[in-house]
């Protein structure tokens, strides 16, 4: 395996609220690699795509962590990695202190049971030659834990959960709208009763008068059934809606981590920052106001990232010393301990980076 | 220097082809009976017991498997076939004999087909729709139907009947060698190649109208048409070129088509072929000749698929370099 | 029909869409468009009535009084030895050589050459969807061995190998229906295994992975639905290529062994007296014909009720018209489909006639 190991080998949370009763997922150190082959007979690999490059978190019970970023950061392969659909490169993942790391199919049997997912493309998501019903139901098929009427019954009540006709049971995926088929995924997710549910951008796809509905949805559920997700987002506004805790992810790596308020409000590391600043603000005034931070540059290819810090091309604040070290994830100027960043030179409060950005392109 | 390394490439491919056929031709006529049986069926049906004999020892029968495997395969490599105690000759000098009449059908018959059904083909797809096209589609589907005997069969009822019951002698059946004068020759032979070609030609029709069809709508050819080269230019140095692909490609699966195409012709016409040759030795119970038939014809296959694979590497410089 | 022509039919319907209206799932809307179909509806009364044809061989040999192998020296016979034309002392058709009635021969004749062909295809289809469905799911390894073996058995002239065998066991019915099945199984898994090979990355797939479906789960129930359509075109163009080539065989003496009728070896018999038995070569090539004739214009009408907008062999008027208007609209959607409820296009990028060297 080429490419170089993360450096930071601790994990990122203090081992007492490791496997604490209210911690249902846990992610430690997580790398994916995915081998780039080179040409040629025998065809060795190369180089590799540094997809996820050491990321830890965990997820609460009943509670939805939104993870951010960019495309390509890496987001959907780590969700995958979680739900164990690719292999691991190194790294662990727990689940209710239990380790599921790169187990085979059928130890991880159970676990699908516990571990579900929400598909950003409502029209890929969902098999065109099947009926609703049937898929739907396909969770109690695989597991053997209804049959016959029960299904149906079963599934029809799925149905009128999410806000769909039970009727409509014998219908094709094609005869409904991208957000009844949204609904129809959230059903097939919720079908036996998971305790977590990946959401890989569960609404980008929808037009925005239905996101709500769907976001709406989502939360109900977590309430009734006291759900966790893990939620997957390009969009900072919905994310900010949806989420207790927040990670920002940047090149395979997490830049920030902490509970919504602290990162939204107070963000520290410059990317977050920037991100924060472009998106859309609801109050025209503030809007106004607010300067949008320019970051220089493109965004690098993961097969060669950067050395040290990874955003230290595009940063306003970079110093030689970001390109030597890669920054520890820890609580900066004085965060409380639940505020993790990675960054040499966070931003401090009153900062501007706007200006700083500025100064830099003089 | 790819085109190179890629002839080895499949020249190495096709020995080892070779040696399968080889082996499992071995296993198929002298393992899967009791040896008497081989014996028997080597011999041919009527044979006497001294020939039996002499069977026997020729082809070692009374010595284990491998044994019998290794002087096989020897034998092949020397070039040599065999002997066919039915027709008191070897099989090489039988082949010998039959391949002109072969290969005649072959090569006219392919040449027909590949030509009428570019042509045609091409012909289509600049006037799609047309009358023309229509005509030809519809002709198409009534070739691609017909079985070849009985294309054949109708031909000769229909035509050679016909032709000499008018006393036009011509068009005849049975085989005029070239070398007894070129007329005599084309005349037993325009059947059978129309034969052949009618079905083979009504699919390749198709596959390079398709074909031409989706390249002409490709950006490259509005290209060239913008820059404003000659329609003609345009077809011919562009288009054709790379809708050939698929059209080579597909020759290559179906040589093992030509040969059951050829072997029926000769039986229709009476042709003295390789493949009148095998038919009769099989309602002979002549093996050896069947053998030298297996043998020879996989070689056929083989050598024509590496023929067409270098054709479609120039056509595709992609093919060469993976 | 040669393979290439096959490879060519099927290719066609691999990007039908899957539309459905108020329930109705693809397939009926499938029946809907081929019940339109002239054509298609004449094909289909055409092989029902050749399949009742070989249902009622013996109805028909008590009918004429003659039965199939009953040699009738003096009536069914000239004065030369010859055969008598139709109509002569009650051979609605004639007879062959030996003085048999013509009319029953066919039709048992029919018995013999319907049944290798359904058989053989239907043995064909079952093998050849399983096989390229593995291949095409499990990748790596397993698709590298498979696909080349695919490539093989595609190119494998089988007449060698069913002289062969007809050489060294002697023609029999197992034969031949053991080669033709083996001759056809390969270009429908080569077709399955492209359609597989592009499926398996949707992301229904990927869902159907994270509920914990195993592989054959996914395979059949999933995948398997999506391939029904080029599946069924090819498999209904495959009828009449086995078909014609067990009367081949039998025409050349390694098939259908005497004195069972098939087509291919009444028209055998029928090469020495083309001169003065025309009866004895027409009829039983009327029959080939008709029936391979239907079965390619059956397949041709099921691809277009699948997909109605690719281009069709033996367009009738209508069709024509409608083929210009999904011509006109571009990727070809036609006025009536537009107006569907949800419509999905279902496009995958499997390439349809993958190269020789690399699939």
């Amino acid at each position: 395996m080429t490419g170089s190991l993360t450096t930071s080998t601790d994990s990122a949370f203090p081992s007492d609220h490791t496997f604490g009763d209210d911690v249902l997922v846990r992610v430690d150190n997580l790398v994916k690699y995915f081998p780039v082959k080179g040409s040629g007979l025998l065809a060795r690999s190369v180089t590799n795509v540094q997809a996820v490059d050491g990321v830890s978190l965990t997820i609460k019970r009943g509670k939805t962590l939104g993870l951010v970023g960019e495309t390509g950061c890496g987001k959907s392969t780590l969700a995958r990695c979680i739900a164990g659909l690719i292999p691991i490169t190194d790294g662990k993942v727990y689940f209710e202190g239990q380790d599921i790391t790169n187990l085979s199919r059928q130890q991880m049997r159970p676990y699908r049971r516990e571990i579900q997912m929400i598909f950003q493309d409502p029209y890929g998501a969902l098999n065109p030659r099947r009926r609703v019903g049937s898929i739907i139901g396909e969770p109690f098929a695989i597991h053997k834990t209804a049959s016959g009427n029960a299904r149906k019954r079963a599934v029809q009540d799925l149905m009128e959960r999410v806000g769909l006709n039970p009727e409509h049971y014998n219908r094709f995926p094609a005869e409904f709208s991208g957000g009844q088929r949204q609904r129809i995924g959230v059903a097939r997710a919720l079908a036996l009763r998971p305790k977590l549910i990946i959401c890989d951008e569960p609404v980008s796809a929808l037009d925005v008068s239905i996101q709500a509905q769907v976001l709406n949805l989502l939360a109900d559920l977590q309430d009734d059934f006291g759900l966790s997700y893990l939620f997957i987002a390009h969009d900072l506004e919905v994310v900010r809606h949806v989420s207790n805790s927040v990670t920002v992810m940047y090149l395979g790596r997490v830049a920030e981590a902490g509970p919504g308020d602290q990162v939204y409000d107070h963000p520290r590391h410059p990317y977050s920052a920037a991100l924060l600043s472009a998106a859309p603000a609801a109050d025209p005034d503030s809007a106004a106001q607010r300067q949008r931070i320019i970051l220089t540059g493109d965004v690098p290819s993961p097969i060669n990232p950067p050395s040290g810090c990874r955003f230290h091309p595009r940063c306003p604040k970079a110093q030689d010393l970001c390109a030597q070290a890669e920054p520890h994830l820890e609580p900066k100027a004085g965060d409380p301990s639940t505020h993790l960043t990675a960054c040499h030179f966070p931003v401090e409060a009153g900062e501007d980076l706007a200006r700083a950005g500025r100064r830099e392109q003089r | 220097m790819g085109m190179v390394r890629f002839l080895v490439r499949r020249i190495l491919t096709g020995i080892l082809v070779m040696w399968l056929v080889a082996t499992g031709t071995f296993f198929l006529f002298f393992t899967a009976v009791p040896v008497q049986s081989v014996a028997r069926n080597l011999a041919g049906r009527s044979a006497s017991p001294a020939v039996l004999q002499e069977v026997i020892r020729y082809y070692g029968l009374d010595r284990p498997w491998y044994t019998q495997y290794g002087h096989f395969l020897n034998e092949l490599i020397h070039g040599n076939l065999g002997q066919s105690f039915y027709l008191e000759e070897s099989v090489n000098s039988i082949i010998k004999q039959d391949l002109p009449a072969t290969i005649s059908v072959v090569i006219g018959g392919v040449i027909l087909w590949l030509v009428a059904g570019l042509a045609v083909g091409i012909l289509s797809a600049t006037r799609a729709r047309s009358l023309f096209d229509r005509l030809a589609t519809v002709s198409v589907l009534a070739g691609v139907s017909a079985p070849t005997f009985v294309v054949g069969e109708l031909l000769i009822i229909f035509v050679f009947v016909q032709l000499s019951d008018h006393g036009i002698t011509f068009i005849t059946t049975g085989y005029n060698a070239l070398t007894a004068g070129f007329v005599p020759w084309l005349g037993c032979m325009i059947l059978p190649w129309i034969t052949l070609a009618i079905v083979q030609a009504a699919v390749y029709t198709r596959l390079s109208r398709g074909s031409l069809l989706d390249t002409l709508g490709e950006d490259y050819i509005r290209t060239a048409r913008s820059k404003g080269l000659s329609e003609r230019r345009v077809l011919f140095k562009h288009a054709v070129r790379s809708a050939m692909t698929p059209v080579v490609s597909q020759l290559g699966i179906d040589v093992g088509a030509l040969l059951g195409g050829v072997i029926v012709v000769e039986q229709v016409f009476g042709l003295h072929g390789l493949g009148y040759q095998v038919v009769n030795a099989i309602a002979q119970g002549d093996q050896p000749t069947v053998i030298g038939f297996v043998i020879v014809a996989s070689a056929f296959v083989v050598a024509a698929n590496i023929i067409v694979d270098m054709s479609y590497a120039l056509l595709d410089p992609r093919v060469r370099i993976s | 029909m040669s393979i290439t022509e096959l490879q060519y039919q099927a290719s066609q319907v691999e990007n039908a869409p899957a539309i459905a209206i108020q329930g109705r799932s693809q397939w009926q809307l499938t029946w809907r468009r081929l019940r339109s179909d002239k054509v298609a509806i004449a094909s289909i009364v055409v092989i029902i009535l050749m399949i009742l044809f070989a249902i009622l061989a013996p109805v028909i040999a008590h009918l004429t009084g003659h039965p199939v192998d009953q040699e009738y020296v003096n009536t069914g016979q000239t004065a030369d030895g010859l055969p008598v034309g139709p109509g002569v002392h009650g051979f609605i058709l004639g007879t062959d050589w030996v003085g048999r009635d013509l009319l029953v021969r066919i039709a048992y004749g029919a018995r013999i050459s319907l049944f290798v062909g359904l058989l053989t295809t239907a043995i064909a289809t079952i093998l050849g969807v399983t096989l390229g469905l593995i291949a095409g799911y499990f990748g790596g390894v397993i698709d590298g061995v498979l696909a080349r073996f695919f490539d093989a058995a595609l190119a494998f002239p089988y007449i060698v190998l069913a002289l062969a065998l007809a050489s060294v066991f002697n023609p029999s019915l197992l034969i031949v229906i053991g080669v033709i099945s083996f001759f056809s199984w390969a270009g429908i898994s080569r077709i399955v295994r492209g359609q597989t090979l592009s499926l398996k990355e949707k992301e229904y797939i990927e869902a159907a992975k994270s509920l914990g479906a195993g592989p054959w789960r996914i395979m059949f129930i999933d995948i398997l639905p999506n391939l029904l359509g080029p599946v069924l075109v090819l498999a209904t163009l495959y009828i009449p290529t086995a078909v014609t080539f067990e009367a081949t065989l039998s025409f050349l003496g390694i098939g259908i062994p005497e004195p069972a009728p098939s087509w291919g070896n009444i028209l055998s018999e029928a090469t020495g007296f083309y001169h003065v038995a025309w009866w004895y070569v027409v009829f039983p090539a009327l029959a080939l014909l008709i029936t391979t004739l239907a079965f390619n214009l059956l397949g041709d009408g099921i691809r277009d009720a699948i997909d109605p907008r690719t281009e069709r062999i033996f367009a009738g008027s209508k069709n024509r018209r409608n083929q210009r208007r999904n011509r006109r609209k571009g990727q070809g959607l036609s006025l009536d489909q537009a107006i569907l409820v949800g419509q999905e296009r279902d496009l995958t990028d499997g390439s349809p006639l993958p190269a020789s060297e690399e699939s």
